[in-house]
Order: structure tokens, then sequence, then C-alpha cells
């Protein structure tokens, strides 16, 4: 299904195609930006704009990996996979003269550490990553980890979880209180455990359907990105969003300019265009996470400025996920398999 | 395409004479392209070491076929034993696709026999019947039978209401939902070759059967079994292979709780382990498994052939 959803290419063939000045090639994922804003940007600059999308960051480094770097101008890789794209030299760099909006990014996202001084990438969306709970199933404290890793008897058997290692296993060590990437035996034997025992309490591993079994009820709790719990809600779905006190994810998604780009002037003219507050505002207004652009505020949709997904309480921490080392990811790997196989 | 030359049957024939290579070609092209050239870069790969995150470095190694059958621990300093995670997870697709073959033959079977059983006319409305839902997409196929056994779907309801059962039947993310997935959705590959084998029976042969006092079960096992069996053999492996490597079902109505061969062997290439030498190696395990299959099969039909 996932490999489904990626190649389903999304040939977004516009108005007045054939005589546009030039093209556009993103690598975007699904369900992420409103078509909208795509046909402004191509009758703006007359450029003819075609999208494809990918449904992980890992899937998004495989299919760079697999030959298709020098076909796509920009990319939205979330920030670690950010610094391995560029670890990898798979990004080209600009100057912020070639980006008239360079000034629009908000102070605390300017000097990231993936990005310091935003030379490669500009901020798409950030958001977090935690879970949702339905309140029609459950109504106990929800301000835990441990619904989910250790879940009471009303959300056992209904729990979905993101089928992505690098999600679920960070949740993980969040709720046991171990660091990320840690190559202590101990606690790595307590993450395995503590995982394997918590399966039997799952009912599915999913990361495209994560809204829709909450929606349709298959799920009573599951993991979840906060824009899509947010969509989830509009959606029907008496669910809600959790900050628990161990703490969540915290990830942002950036454009970057991939190297060897085939239209590097109209990838700038694309991310400039994302830099201006109405824009960027549009996609929040779509995918509900928030901006990291300056003057947005008063473009966005009251439900979405109000939303509890997007107005985090001021004392829960949020962590952004670590890229590992390579002798440390092959024991992340191996718990993965072993909670699979 | 030479067999025609000897018997000089007409003067056009004589432009294939000495012309078989190269009228080959097409056929050598393809086999090249699309089946010879993806095995051996995937036999290639298999044996180079991996890349951290995916992609290979040119060094020669069995790693990933020591991963696959080996197992040294968490932190892989212990003494080597069998790893039977890998071997869990193909023999569990194996047995998964095994049970969707003979569900789809025991279905199957009666179905195509039925078919052909009617008069002409009305046999191409029931093939029809048979290949309309296979005009929809079989994600859309897939999806559409989750939404129809899960706890708020229509079967739960109707079983509710008529008073069967007093709460939700859990089908959804359980090996029957993904049973019943696979079943749907090869079940043609089953019924269309062995109809296409029982049309060309020729039931004066139960007759006579019938006529020497063979009851019906003697008739089937004696008679229409081994005239069949060609249709049977290729409904089997049509069914059997797609299945083994599937991975709608598994996920969508599974809940993508365990591996099959197909999602691991993905796992290596788009998550996180990025481990290409291992999905290859992996890959190239399952292509054996079903060469075997395939050549057993081979035999069978020769061996067939001669008597």
């Amino acid at each position: 299904m996932k490999t489904l959803l990626t190649t389903s290419l999304l040939a977004l063939t516009l108005a007045g195609a054939a005589q546009a000045e030039g093209k556009l090639s993103i690598y975007h994922w699904f369900e992420y930006i409103p078509q909208e804003l795509l046909d402004k940007f191509a009758a703006e600059y007359d450029v003819e704009v075609t999208m494809d999308t990918f449904d992980s960051n890992e899937a998004l480094l495989a299919a760079l990996k697999a030959g298709r770097l020098g076909s796509y101008d920009v990319a939205v890789p979330g920030d670690y996979m950010v610094d391995i794209l560029k670890q990898e030299g798979m990004l080209d760099s600009f100057t912020p003269e070639e980006l008239p909006n360079h000034g629009n990014i908000e102070d605390r996202w300017l000097d990231v550490a993936f990005d310091p001084g935003r030379t490669s990438s500009i901020p798409y969306q950030w958001g977090s990553t935690s879970f949702a709970v339905n309140r029609e199933v459950y109504d106990g404290t929800a301000d835990s980890l441990g619904l989910i890793f250790a879940p009471p008897p009303e959300l056992a058997g209904k729990i979905n979880v993101l089928d992505t290692s690098g999600e679920t296993l960070t949740l993980a060590s969040l709720y046991l209180g171990i660091p990320q990437c840690s190559a202590d035996r101990a606690q790595l034997k307590a993450l395995n455990d503590l995982v394997m025992g918590a399966k039997a309490e799952w009912a599915s591993f999913g990361s495209d359907v994560a809204k829709d079994v909450l929606v349709s009820g298959d799920a009573a709790a599951g993991m979840i990105w906060s824009g899509f719990s947010a969509k989830a809600r509009a959606e029907g779905a008496p669910i809600e969003y959790v900050f628990p006190k161990e703490g969540m994810i915290v990830w942002m998604d950036n454009v970057v300019l991939l190297k060897d780009a085939p239209n590097r002037d109209n990838a700038l003219k694309f991310m400039n265009f994302l830099l201006e507050p109405e824009n960027a505002a549009a996609v929040t207004n779509y995918a509900q996470y928030s901006a990291g652009v300056k003057g947005v505020s008063e473009f966005l949709a009251p439900e979405v400025a109000n939303s509890p997904e997007s107005n985090p309480p001021s004392d829960v921490t949020g962590v952004f996920v670590q890229p590992c080392p390579q002798e440390v990811q092959v024991m992340y790997d191996a718990i993965w398999t072993n909670l699979k196989k | 395409m030479a067999g025609a030359a000897p018997q000089g049957a007409s003067a056009g024939s004589d432009i294939y004479r000495g012309n078989g290579p190269r009228l080959l070609l097409p056929v050598w092209l393809w086999v090249g392209i699309f089946l010879v050239a993806p095995v051996l870069i995937m036999a290639v790969y298999s044996v180079l070491t991996k890349e951290f995150r995916g992609g290979v470095i040119w060094d020669f190694t069995l790693a990933a076929y020591d991963q696959f059958f080996l197992d040294r621990g968490l932190f892989g300093d212990e003494p080597p034993r069998i790893e039977w995670t890998y071997i869990g997870i193909f023999w569990r697709s194996i047995w998964q696709a095994g049970l969707a073959t003979v569900l789809c033959l025991l279905i199957g079977f009666p179905t195509a026999w039925f078919i052909a059983t009617r008069p002409a006319r009305v046999r191409s409305v029931w093939l029809f019947l048979i290949t309309i839902p296979y005009w929809v997409n079989l994600l859309i196929r897939t999806v559409s039978m989750k939404f129809l056994i899960r706890d708020t779907g229509p079967l739960n309801e109707f079983l509710l209401w008529a008073g069967i059962i007093d709460t939700p039947l859990a089908l959804v993310n359980t090996n029957f939902a993904v049973q019943l997935g696979l079943f749907y959705s090869y079940l043609p590959f089953m019924v269309l070759p062995i109809y296409a084998a029982v049309e060309r029976y020729d039931f004066s042969l139960s007759e006579a059967a019938a006529d020497l006092y063979a009851d019906s079960w003697t008739t089937l096992r004696l008679i229409i079994l081994p005239v069949v069996k060609p249709g049977i053999v290729a409904g089997c492996i049509l069914v059997f292979v797609p299945s083994l490597g599937a991975f709608l079902a598994p996920e969508l109505l599974g809940g993508a709780k365990t591996f099959m061969i197909g999602s691991l062997i993905e796992e290596q290439f788009k998550g996180a382990a990025g481990n290409w030498p291992f999905g290859a190696a992996a890959s190239m395990i399952l292509l054996s498994i079903v060469m075997a299959v395939l050549l057993l099969h081979a035999r069978a039909q020769t061996k067939g052939d001669r008597t």
C-alpha cells in the first residue's frame, strides 16, 4: 500500500501548461500542500509544476539514492533528514540574497542545528508527534505515553502505532526516560522488552492510515502527527490530542534545494513564494501545523490558530529525532525487526 | 518457426530460412532486459557491502546471507546460532500463500465446474460476472473489504441486528482477514484456468465411467481430475506466487503487525534499516523458492506429457 501511494504519480498538469515558461518538479509528502497554492504559483510565475509524493523521510532518501537526484528541484525532508541529505552531499546551497524573503524566517528557526543560517533549506511546517485518544472510549486522565505503551483495559487491543521505527522507538524511549541513540545494553534491553510487551495490546501498525483508523473507530487511540489529529477531529473523530508528561517528538519539515536541480531558478522562486506570509498561512490552514514564518497569524483560519494541537502547554517538552550513528542504528533496526517478526 | 520450411508448404516460408536467430531477437531482448538483467543486478547487490542508510559499497561480502541465516545476538558478539527470525517470516508467508491456494481451489474448482457445464451462451455471462470485480483496482478492493468487515461495518451491523451476536466480531487486523483478502484477490486466477480445462473435458468419458459402474467419487478421482490437472496446477501457481509476495492484504487487513516477505524486503529499501544487500539477498532467496516450485511443476508436466 505504501508503495502504491508513493508511486501514485500526482501529475499536476496545469492550465496553460503548454505555453508555460519553465518547469518545477517537487518531491513532497502526501496530502501536504493545497492544490490552489500550486495553481497560484504556476499562474504567477508561468511555470509548469509537477509533483511526486513520498510517505516517509527514509523513502525520500531511498528514492534520491536510487537515482532520482537530478530529476527534482525541491524536496521536503524532515529535520534530521536535512542533516542526512547534507552529509550525503545531496543539497545545493543559496545565499540569503537569492531569496528576498529570507528575512521572513522566524528567528528561532534560522540557526537550526540541521542547517545553520539556513543556506540550503527554509521552514515548511513544524509540529509534533504524539498520540490521540478517543474520549468516548476512554475518559480517564490522558497525560502519559503509558496509554500507548502500558494501556488501560479500555484501550487494550485498540491502538494504532506509526509504522516507522524512528517515531515509535523514540516515543518508547521517551516513555522509559532513556536517551535517544542509546547504546547502553540495559537500556536497549528495556526498550526491546517494552515494545515487545506492548505489542500484544496494539491492533495495527500504520502511518498513512493513522488518521483514518481514528475517524472510522478501528482504533481508539493512535500515535499521530499533530495536524493529522486536528484533521481527524474535524472529520468527526471524538479525539483529544495528548501532550505527554514524558515529552513528545517535535519536528520541522523543510523545503530544500536539491543538488543538480534542473530548474534551480524556479526552485528558488518557489521557496521565496512559500516564505510569503500569505502562502505559508495557506499551507498551515490546509495541513494544520505551524509555519515558522513571520507574519502568518493574520492569514490563519481561527479554528487552525486556536486548535489544541497548535497550542501546546508551555510545560511540555519536545525533542527532535536524532539520526543515530551506524553501529547504534543496527541495534534499533534489530529491535524493530524483532518486534515485527 | 522454422518448422514450416521442411514441409515446403508455401514459397513465402522461405523468407524465414536462416533468419531464426534474428527473428528471435525480440524475445531475447525481452528476456534479457526484463528477466536476466534485474535478477543479475539483484544477485550482485546481495553480495556487496551495505552502505549506511541505503546504497552499496563495491566490496564483496556474504554478510547479507550471514544475517539471514545466523543469529549473533542483539549486540552481534554472541556465538552464531541459527537465525529463526527470517526463516519464520518466510515460513509464515509460505503458509499463508499455501492456505490461500487451498481455499481458492476448494471454492474455485466447483465454481469453474459449474460455469463450464452451463449452456454455451450463459457461460460467457458467468465468466463476465467473475471478472467484473477485477476491473477495480486491487487497493480499492482491499480497502472495501476492510470497510465490510470492520467492527462498525455492514457485516457486523447485520449480525448484531439479526441477534446472532451480542458484540461485534473482531475481524479486522486478524489472520482471518488476511486470508479473506488473499482469497478474494486471487480467486479468479484459480477459476479461469480450471474453467479452460473443464471446458475441453469430454463428458462422454463420465458417461462411460458410469456405464462401467463407477460411482461419482471414483469418476472424479480417476477420470476428471487427471484430465483437468494442468488447469488445477496452473491455477495453484497463479494464486500461490502472487500471494507469497502480497503485502496489501497483510498491511491493510492484517494491520501490518508482522512482516511478510514483501514488507520485510520493502523495509530494507524504504525503511530506516536501509540495508539494500540484505533486501537483495532476501529477494534472491524468495526467487529460489519460487523457481523451485516452478521447476517441480515443469518436471511434473513433462512426465505427464510422456505418459
